[in-house]
Formats: structure tokens, sequence, C-alpha cells
């Protein structure tokens, strides 16, 4: 908790309004992308790489000694993208090259153009948990006592392999692990509820052999405060995972309480009216 | 005949002895399997390494994904399965998580081919090379007997990437001396000729070996050439053996589909179209049956090779 008390959450607060304006300008640039779950998490990244991580932006592919984070829901690239700028990554002008030819900012993750802070490519759903748990391994041979971070979305869960990794992570002990749910209750074809429903995602992570905590994720002190509550969790003989509750489309009143901009680019006036609802911070836009 | 043998061997016992060796040379080698840790011959390496070896159970996509992470924290990850759920199993997962993102993961594959026998179509996969080798930044090898695998297996450890290393179950002659240099990308002339080329790779070199020695009875002079990296292909190996040929036949256990010879056939198209003939299977799954049964019905026998080999040469006139 004294970690959480030194951190000044207004001034991540105002990240998170930028990251927010990133995505939205992101997006609209192009007319493609994801911004409605990348609204979503501004708070889970913000609370990560400013707040939760030890990391270095000076980025190596194995991040020895550092926390290491992957994004497994590759499609809400911009705003991991948006954070990795503003801690230090890579340009934070480099945004602008978003899913246009020859950017290192590909529509989904990848490394073939070598993008500081991503060490896999993302977008085909399911993968994430997996090569974290890899990743956790290889952590526990080198004696490294980082942790090993995951984000999912809660659609991506209907994927079979996400539990073929949970089933091994949990028999194999890797408590340095620590997954994140994007529970937003929303898919690209309408809401989980009807698509395919998760059932109680809490029991069924518990009968997988998880410790499991829920969270606020639009809600920056309690996100911190959980993630930190993760970690104190964490190395005792089980992997974590955290289920957190966002909006989709947080931060913008006609992107929220609706599937409907999980994968549809704001056009001219919906991009200006979703800004003023967001004004500029003294970070400025890219 | 200059390449003999006096035993029978499985190759996958070769890809089992040579990862028993890395494991006591090179400590950055991990083993994955997929609950056959016995068909792979992993066992060795399991009992005597066992906190680099993950037994990962009937779970190949999630194996592929551990891989892909291992390999993200610089360790050499060797994953085993049977070839079918090495590639079409798993085929997404390799395609993004390890040859798209780069990283250095060994699928290594048993049971290859129409030879695994008895179990029958469901386990017999003929499309894995042609899957593998379409992947970019992917590197294929076939070794031909116990010999050549395990010197392929300790070889592709020191190979910066993604290798699919692809073996099988029956025992085959063991004719490659076991002091053979492996060099990926590098074929073999194993036997010089003259009036056709045979472009062999996996276990079909023997038949190809057995194929030229019946053929130089009947005064045509074959070369086999062993060709057991797909990709990347030796393409100056096969432009300068029909140089002197001027006729080729492909030999493998595979569709012809998509397969060694397709890879073969670029190289004659692009550089000199040379009549070219296919040893394969023609569009068709295996069934259950012997391993000898299996070949000899699929056509994949040294006594094909010849008849293709006699029809190239033909061809050429």
């Amino acid at each position: 908790m004294q970690v959480q008390e030194q951190i000044d959450i207004q001034t991540l607060e105002t990240l998170c309004r930028q990251v927010r304006r990133d995505i939205l300008r992101m997006t609209h640039a192009v007319q493609s992308g994801h911004p409605g779950g990348s609204l979503g998490c501004a708070e889970f990244f913000v609370a990560m790489y400013q707040a939760i991580m030890k990391h270095d932006p000076d980025f190596n592919m194995e991040g020895a000694g550092e926390d290491v984070l992957f994004l497994s829901n590759g499609h809400i690239s911009p705003v991991w993208y948006s954070v990795l700028a503003r801690s230090g990554y890579f340009a934070v002008s480099e945004l602008a090259t978003f899913r246009k030819l020859n950017s290192r900012l590909q529509g989904h993750p990848a490394t073939e153009e070598s993008l500081p802070g991503v060490r896999i490519a993302s977008g085909s759903l399911g993968q994430g948990l997996s090569a974290a748990c890899g990743v956790a391994l290889g952590k526990k041979l080198d004696n490294d006592p980082q942790f090993v971070y995951v984000l999912m979305g809660d659609g991506e869960l209907q994927e079979g392999q996400v539990w073929e990794a949970a089933m091994f992570a949990a028999h194999n002990k890797v408590d340095n692990l620590i997954a994140t749910v994007d529970c937003n209750g929303r898919q690209i074809d309408g809401d989980t509820n009807d698509v395919l429903s998760l059932g109680d995602l809490a029991a069924k992570w518990r009968a997988f052999g998880w410790e499991v905590i829920e969270s606020e994720g639009n809600d920056l002190k309690k996100l911190i405060i959980a993630m930190q509550k993760a970690q104190a969790l964490a190395k005792k003989g089980k992997p974590v995972i955290n289920l957190m509750r966002t909006e989709m489309g947080q931060g913008v009143d006609f992107m929220v309480g609706t599937h409907k901009w999980h994968g549809v680019a704001p056009n001219d006036a919906q991009l200006a009216d979703a800004l003023a609802q967001l004004p500029e911070t003294e970070l400025g836009d890219y | 005949m200059k390449y003999t043998y006096t035993e029978k061997k499985d190759t996958r016992s070769g890809f089992g002895d040579g990862l028993h060796e890395l494991g006591k040379t090179n400590p950055k080698v991990v083993a994955l399997c997929a609950d056959l840790t016995g068909s792979l011959k992993m066992n060795d390496f399991e009992n005597d390494f066992p906190e680099r070896f993950f037994q990962v159970g009937i779970a190949e996509a999630n194996m592929m994904g551990l891989a892909a992470g291992l390999a993200t924290q610089g360790k050499i990850p060797f994953t085993g399965t049977f070839a079918n759920f090495s590639t079409g199993r798993v085929y997404d997962q390799i395609r993004q998580s390890i040859a798209y993102s780069g990283k250095n993961v060994k699928i290594c594959a048993s049971h290859a081919g129409l030879t695994l026998g008895e179990d029958g179509a469901t386990h017999q996969i003929l499309e894995d090379l042609g899957m593998m080798k379409m992947l970019p930044h992917m590197c294929v090898i076939n070794p031909c007997d116990y010999n050549q695998t395990k010197a392929a297996t300790i070889a592709i450890a020191d190979y910066q990437g993604a290798v699919y290393l692809r073996f099988g179950r029956p025992k085959v002659p063991v004719f490659i001396p076991e002091d053979m240099p492996f060099e990926i990308g590098k074929a073999i002339v194993l036997q010089e000729g003259t009036d056709v080329s045979i472009f062999a790779t996996g276990h079909l070199v023997w038949e190809a070996l057995v194929a030229a020695d019946k053929l130089a009875e009947q005064g045509i002079s074959a070369e086999v050439v062993n060709i057991h990296t797909i990709k990347p292909l030796d393409e100056q190996a096969i432009i300068n053996s029909v140089a002197k040929t001027g006729c080729a036949v492909s030999a493998e256990e595979h569709q012809m589909a998509g397969g060694l010879g397709d890879s073969v056939a670029q190289v004659l198209l692009k550089n000199n179209p040379v009549p070219m003939e296919w040893v394969a299977v023609n569009d068709s799954f295996g069934e259950s049956g012997t391993p000898e049964e299996l070949m000899i019905k699929y056509g994949i026998k040294a006594d094909n090779i010849i008849e293709k080999a006699i029809k190239a040469y033909k061809r050429k006139a």
C-alpha cells in the first residue's frame, strides 16, 4: 500500500485522458481499428506501465530482471501503443503511423518490425496466455523474481487454448504469472451473454486451480490496489487472475453501453464530439 | 553400391538421442512434449534434465505457445508430438506465435507420413512439408536415417530461427556414416550419375539408392541427391545435377502437391526446364496397413522410382 500512496493519481488520470484522445485520433485517421475495447483499457495500461511494473523503456526482448506484459487480445493495440509511446518506448509522434504502410505500429501487435515493447505477435485470439506462461517458466528457470502479466479479452475466453494454458499453469504452479481479463461483456457480434455466455468466470478459474480476484478496471485507484493485491497473492503456488470489469468505449458517452464500437472508427463528426468530451491535456496530442 | 547398411533403426530414436546429447552440451535447450514422450523417444532427456522438460499433456496448441514464450526468454525449445499434431492441428499457433513472431522454436515431428502404419489416415499426415514450407521464416528439414536425424537434431540447436524437423516411426536402413557432417540447406550427392537425377528426401533416399542400383543394371546412370533440407532449398545442387543428367525425379513420402517435388520443379522451371517426374502420394489419404504394404499401395517404393526415372529419361529424347 505504501507504493500506492506515492502514486499521483491525478497525473495518471490526465495521462488516461490523453491516451483516450490518442486512441480516437489514431483509429479515426485510418478509419479502422478497435476503439471500444481500447478506450475501456486505458486505466489498465496506464496503471501497469506507470505504477505497477518494473520495466525499462530501453527495450530488450528477454526483459531479464523486468516485469513483462503480453497483450493477447491484440486488436486493442491502439491503447497499448499509446501507453508504450507515452512511457518512453518510442516517439509519441510515431502514433501517427498506426496501421499505415511501412509502419512499426501494425493493426495488431507484431515483432516483425521490431516495435519496442512488443515481444510476440497477437491478434489471432487465445494464444497470449500460453506464451506468457512460457515466459513465466523461462523466468523461473533463470531465477528471475519479476512477474509476467498478460491481458485477455473476455470474449477471447471462448477459445479452447486459453483453458489448455489455464490447466497447465495451475498444474505446474506457474505462480509468477498474473493474468487479467478485460470483462466488458461485449464482443464484435454482440454481448458475450448473447453470443456465447461465459458463465461464472470466477468459479471457472477457481475450479482450474487459479487464485481469483475481481477489480474495477475504470477506477484507476481501485485498479492499482487490485494489482498490488494480485502481486501479494502471487508466488504462493498458484497463478493469479484478475477479472477486471470495464466499460467498452469508456470516456465517450455515445460509445458506452453497446458493442457497436468494438471495431468501428469514428467519422469526422463523431471524432469532434468524442474529443470535446476529452479535452487535450498538457501532455499534448501526438 | 557405395552406401550399405548393417542395421535398421527408427529416425525418431535419432531425434531422441540427438536431443539427449543437446541436453548435456547446451543448457539453453528445453523440451516440451504433448503426452507422447515414449513415442518421441524423449525419455532420456526427461530423466536426465527434468527441470528443462515440460510435460504439457494432450494440449498441442498450448505447447506451441509455451515454446514461443520460452524462446522469448532465450531458451531453445524443442517441441515433440506426432507430425499431424505438430502442424495441421496447430498451424495458426505456429504461424502467429512462432513464425511471424520470429521465435527460435524447433518443432520436432515424429510419425510422419504413411509409414506410421496401422493407426491409419487420421494420423498419417502427408501435407506437413507443404504447410510448413509455405510459412515465411520456417526452415524445413526431413532427414533420411537415424544418423542423419541425430546430426540434424544437434545442428538445428545452433540455427537461429524456427525449424520444422520431420522424422518417422518405422525402422529404416542406417546408411549415412555417423561422422558425416550435417549442414542445413546443403544437399548431399550420395551417388554420382549422368542420365537422370533423383532428388529424394526422408527415408525414400534409401529407396532412391536401391533404385539407382537397379537402374545401373539396365544401363541407366542415376545420380542420387539427398535433399534433407526442403527449405531453404539447395537450388545450386539441383541446377548442377540436372546440368549433367538432363532430367529429374523427385521422391518423398508426402502429397504430390506442396512437397519436395514442387520445390524442385520451381527451380527447374526458372533455370533449366527439363523433363521431371514425381514419386509421391497422389491427392489421397492413407489407410491402415503395414508400412511396407502402404508404401507399395501408394507408390513410393524403389520400383516406383525406377519406373519414373525411366519415364523421365525417355522423355529427354
